[in-house]
């Protein structure tokens, strides 16, 4: 045997050895991962399936009538482009607000920011019911507001800013700005400020070094936001129940109101279902475009 | 350093385009005023809600009157709110200690391996995250009518536990994938056997993630109301249940003393988290 053979055994031997101990640790891992994803499966995933076969199979055979009435009656059909409106409106909004702050933070110290960021913290850590609450005495005819604006003369009677379109705006706006605000600070931050200063040394004015290249910079940071914004906002029931009108129902309550009211399990299947594919959809666009793990790296 | 960067930045931009002496820069000046007008929308509620829980009024007023606790007494007088936070504990805490022992285990197999599939785990596993809560609630509900876990406290405990995994899982892994594996690997080198190595190293260095997780998964259970709405019951009424009631019928100023304690307590709670997060970070 040669020295060459001796070593090639003893590799073996070693690798082999190796090779069990990686064996070993691969199943440890798995066995700690399997309760997870168990309860995930079990509790999650499969539920939504039988979801999804209830709305189209009704134990007899395969049926898209549940799909049909949703397109042919009017009334879910105005269900859907509210929901779709709502959702589009309150990114717009979150878009128009959270930009000019999050670009205003993002100029400050990284001290100073951090202090201005709690006041966007604070709401965000409060519950959706606090706040909701919170704004119903705001906004309400009753509300501190209003008898503001009486007292101050500025209106002559009470304005309606609550059970419409304006109460449902406020409130979501309110709960899912933080969500534009955080990515699109995060990625502001990130932007190197020599860039600004080299286009301002080429003869850019600040306006022109701002459209010119610190805007396309930022754009990840807004379009994680938006996009985030938006999906959150389609499938929102707090709010628009508590804050909305009789027309601004929008489908979760939709879907709440089929099962609890009419028992109808199978059309409210479909409503889910419909709800799920676009906001998988979207969140497909979202992880082909900024990736998974920036979504909810950043905060809760 | 930044500071003199950003006084350098002035100087480059006042000399780039000659301007002389000091100019109020006017653009700045409505930045910030549409800023702090967007940070008062955001901080609103929580100025009103606060002072108008110890109004003396009987009706919703603000600035209020004079002051009382008439509303925190009436809150710990009546068992049908009393009844509910305590379900709400009790519900939240369970969640948190399932949550965050399932979480912990799951983090490690995905920080520490790869096997296949693994990707589509990942998915699954912040999934929770994104679909809508109503539809977790009627695919849950659904399930549960045949399982008889409707209206059960360990229906609505694991139900709120698939909801919450996914806070403890992202926030262990991030700090987990913070921690050098050179100091596992001396561990055992030094004789440690796994479990060893992870009480005595691993467990102390991911003990911000974890603390930063549960609390999340706590939070997480606490707040929620959809889910609860279809399967908690009446009998297992939650906090956020009675709120809900409290708020569809009339405005009952009992709602801004449990408001009050609410933002109070969930910002203390989720600060401190916040905070275990980013030391765990820079370190």
């Amino acid at each position: 045997m040669t020295s060459s053979e001796v070593l090639a055994g003893r590799v073996s031997r070693e690798s082999a050895f190796s090779r069990r101990l990686q064996f070993q640790r691969q199943v440890t891992y798995l066995l700690l991962l399997l309760p997870t994803l168990l309860m995930l499966i079990v509790l999650f995933v499969y539920p939504i399936l039988r979801l999804l076969v209830t709305s189209v199979y009704d134990g007899h055979q395969l049926t898209l009538e549940h799909y049909r009435r949703i397109v042919e009656v009017d009334l879910y059909v105005r269900v859907l482009s509210t929901t779709f409106t709502i959702a589009f409106q309150v990114t717009l909004i979150c878009l128009v607000l959270g930009y000019p702050l999050a670009y205003f933070l993002a100029t400050l110290r990284p001290r100073t920011a951090r202090l201005l960021m709690i006041l966007v913290l604070i709401p965000f850590w409060t519950s959706i019911l606090v706040r909701t609450y919170a704004w119903m005495v705001l906004l309400q005819r009753q509300g501190v507001l209003n008898r503001w604006l009486l007292e101050w003369g500025l209106i002559d009677e009470p304005l309606r800013m609550m059970y419409n379109r304006i109460g449902v705006l406020v409130g979501m706006t309110h709960v899912l700005l933080p969500f534009m605000v955080l990515p699109a600070y995060a990625v502001m931050r990130g932007i190197d400020r020599n860039l600004l200063r080299a286009a301002a040394n080429l003869g850019a004015s600040p306006f022109h070094a701002f459209l010119r290249v610190f805007l396309p910079l930022s754009l990840p940071g807004v379009a994680a936001g938006s996009l985030l914004v938006f999906i959150l906002a389609l499938g929102f029931f707090i709010t628009p129940a508590l804050m909305g009108g009789r027309t601004d129902m929008m489908i979760a309550q939709l879907i709440e109101t089929q099962i609890r009211t009419q028992l109808n399990f199978p059309f409210a299947a479909a409503l889910a279902t419909v709800l799920l594919v676009v906001t998988l959809v979207i969140f497909a666009i979202y992880n082909r475009l900024l990736g998974l793990d920036k979504m909810f790296g950043g905060g809760y | 350093m930044v500071e003199r960067a950003a006084e350098l930045d002035r100087a480059v931009l006042m000399h780039v385009h000659g301007r002389q002496g000091f100019t109020i820069p006017w653009g700045r000046v409505l930045l910030a005023i549409f800023s702090a007008l967007v940070l008062l929308y955001l901080v609103a509620p929580v100025l009103i809600v606060l002072p108008m829980s110890f109004s003396a009024a009987k009706y919703l007023s603000f600035p209020p009157p004079g002051l009382s606790l008439q509303w925190y007494e009436n809150f710990f007088a009546r068992a049908d709110w009393t009844a509910a936070t305590i379900q709400s504990i009790r519900v939240a805490f369970t969640v948190m200690i399932l949550a965050t022992v399932l979480g912990v285990a799951a983090s490690l197999a995905l920080v520490r391996s790869s096997f296949p599939g693994k990707e589509l785990v990942n998915l699954i596993i912040v999934s929770p995250l994104v679909v809508p809560a109503i539809i977790v609630a009627i695919a849950i509900y659904g399930i549960y009518v045949r399982l008889h876990l409707v209206q059960t406290f360990w229906g609505l405990v694991l139900a709120h536990t698939v909801l919450a995994i996914p806070y403890v899982i992202v926030n262990v892994s991030a700090t987990l994938r913070g921690v050098d594996i050179r100091l596992e690997q001396a561990a055992q080198s030094l004789g440690a056997n796994s479990w060893q190595t992870f009480r005595y190293v691993t467990l102390p260095l991911i003990s911000p993630g974890i603390f930063a997780g549960a609390v999340f998964a706590f939070i997480a259970s606490f707040d929620e109301l959809i889910v609860a709405l279809f399967i908690a019951g009446a009998r297992g009424r939650t906090l956020p249940m009675r709120m809900f009631e409290g708020l569809r019928m009339e405005i009952d100023p009992t709602i801004a003393a449990v408001s009050s304690m609410l933002i109070v307590f969930s910002v203390v709670v989720l600060a401190s988290a916040e905070l275990a997060r980013r030391r765990s970070r820079s370190d």
